[in-house]
């Protein structure tokens, strides 16, 4: 118990367990979430009426509290990883729904006009025109919405330790260990930042067109990133 | 035995209704938190924002602040003072503040900037000082997007504010902590519904507030 990142025995993990454990809790559910995401989306920009009312649902679901969430889930899926994982998805949509409508939206008419002209079914347009000048915004989305994931995860200790290295806060606690929770908090913190620095390199391979610099055109998304 | 029962049970048992564990107690408890930090928060980001947001420097800066804040552990950060510091309020009131800032700061300095040039050009044609342009003519059209911070700012420290029972603080994380530990699920979802619900009628302050202090014109125009 005296190495640095020698972790107590009652964690059943080495700290890089954990933090693959980590990684899976957060990230998972933000994959999911971009999945519905990308339909309810879609149906917005189809049917403008929508859009209000599913922007309205998202933020509700949104404001609920992620301990309450957690706990409400408790009696349909246990003390599990499930149970941490669906709220992280929910939440994910409030970042990715405003994302993707306003990054698909920013597509020129005259652009689709062009498309359907060169004989681009509605399919085809959608995956080589809108969703290409979308990546962006999407893109913006994810990195707010992992971010945020990562950090929420360590919540998830508080029921039936289900909070990968936020387990650590616990047993810190418990053995009166600053060290551990100094190694939980850095972990995090870390482990967020490499993360969007991942998620910005993936910007610049799929958008090679763009500049390198960090100034994107999804300038109204970089605002709901900052309300998140 | 559904949530739905839980809920009823928990509710109708004036037990929870009394003393210092009741639910009034609790409900003042973390309204009185969520208060306090936001005041604090909106006491710091508000001015910082709207003076950058008006003269359009240090846009750069502020969104490396947010970014650098978002993945800051506030669960984590939480025990952390805690057990640097001690019981009390500052090990909590930290956490909360440096949570709620970079909203507020970064959607005040964004709602500024995204004010249309052409009627503060206007303004400042007409001879208004530069305070009389912030505050009569970019505030304005800036204020819903300025609320809409200071409400996600808001929904976070009360979420928040829940989880920091688990570090002894009051508020009506409580009923979860207290309930996850004595295996009373009626008392944990019962806590989680007063939360979920406090959250909600948030929200609809922050609506409230809205209709009352945007100007006809500018939500005509969004």
């Amino acid at each position: 118990m005296n190495g640095l990142f020698d972790l107590p025995s009652d964690l059943q993990n080495t700290y890089w367990g954990l933090i693959a454990l980590h990684l899976r809790e957060a990230l998972i559910p933000v994959l999911a979430g971009l999945l519905v995401a990308l339909p309810i989306a879609q149906l917005c920009v189809r049917l403008r009426w929508l859009y209000p009312p599913v922007l309205w649902v998202t933020t509700v679901l949104y404001a609920i509290p992620s301990l309450a969430f957690f706990v409400v889930l408790i009696d349909y899926t246990g003390l599990s990883e499930t149970t941490v994982m669906i709220p992280l998805a929910v939440y994910s949509l409030v970042v990715f729904v405003p994302a993707i409508v306003d990054g698909v939206r920013s597509v020129p008419r005259e652009t689709l006009d062009a498309a359907t002209a060169m004989g681009f079914g509605p399919v085809r347009r959608y995956v080589q025109v809108q969703l290409p000048i979308a990546a962006p915004a999407i893109i913006a989305g994810l990195r707010v919405a992992s971010v945020s994931s990562i950090s929420l995860v360590s919540v998830g200790m508080l029921i039936g330790n289900q909070g990968a290295l936020g387990n650590l806060l616990n047993s810190g606690m418990i053995y009166n260990q600053p060290r551990l929770i100094w190694l939980s908090v850095i972990g995090t913190a870390v482990l967020a930042i490499l993360v969007d620095a991942v998620l910005i390199g993936l910007r610049i391979l799929v958008t090679p067109w763009m500049p390198r610099g960090t100034r994107q055109n999804a300038r109204p998304t970089a605002l709901k990133d900052a309300a998140r | 035995m559904n949530v739905l029962d839980f809920i009823n049970a928990f509710f109708s048992d004036s037990a929870h209704w009394q003393g210092y564990d009741g639910i009034p107690t609790r409900l003042l408890e973390h309204i009185q938190y969520t208060l306090m930090a936001l005041g604090i928060a909106a006491a710091v980001g508000l001015p910082v924002g709207l003076l950058t947001g008006h003269t359009g420097r240090g846009g750069n800066t502020l969104a490396l602040i947010a970014t650098a804040a978002r993945a800051l552990p506030s669960f984590g950060l939480m025990v952390l003072m805690f057990v640097l510091l001690g019981l009390g309020l500052a090990p909590v009131m930290i956490p909360l503040v440096v949570l709620a800032i970079p909203p507020i700061l970064v959607t005040t300095y964004e709602a500024m900037r995204s004010a249309d040039p052409a009627p503060v050009d206007a303004a400042r044609g007409m001879g208004m000082a530069e305070a009389e342009v912030l505050f009569r003519v970019e505030l304005p059209v800036a204020l819903p997007l300025i609320l809409s911070g200071l409400r996600s700012a808001a929904i976070q420290i009360v979420s928040t504010a829940t989880i920091a029972a688990y570090v002894s603080f009051g508020g009506l994380g409580r009923y979860i902590v207290d309930g996850l530990y004595q295996r009373d699920y009626e008392k944990v979802v019962g806590g989680a519904t007063l939360v979920a619900v406090l959250a909600l009628a948030t929200l609809g302050v922050f609506w409230a507030a809205a209709r009352l202090t945007v100007s006809r014109g500018v939500r005509r125009g969004a």
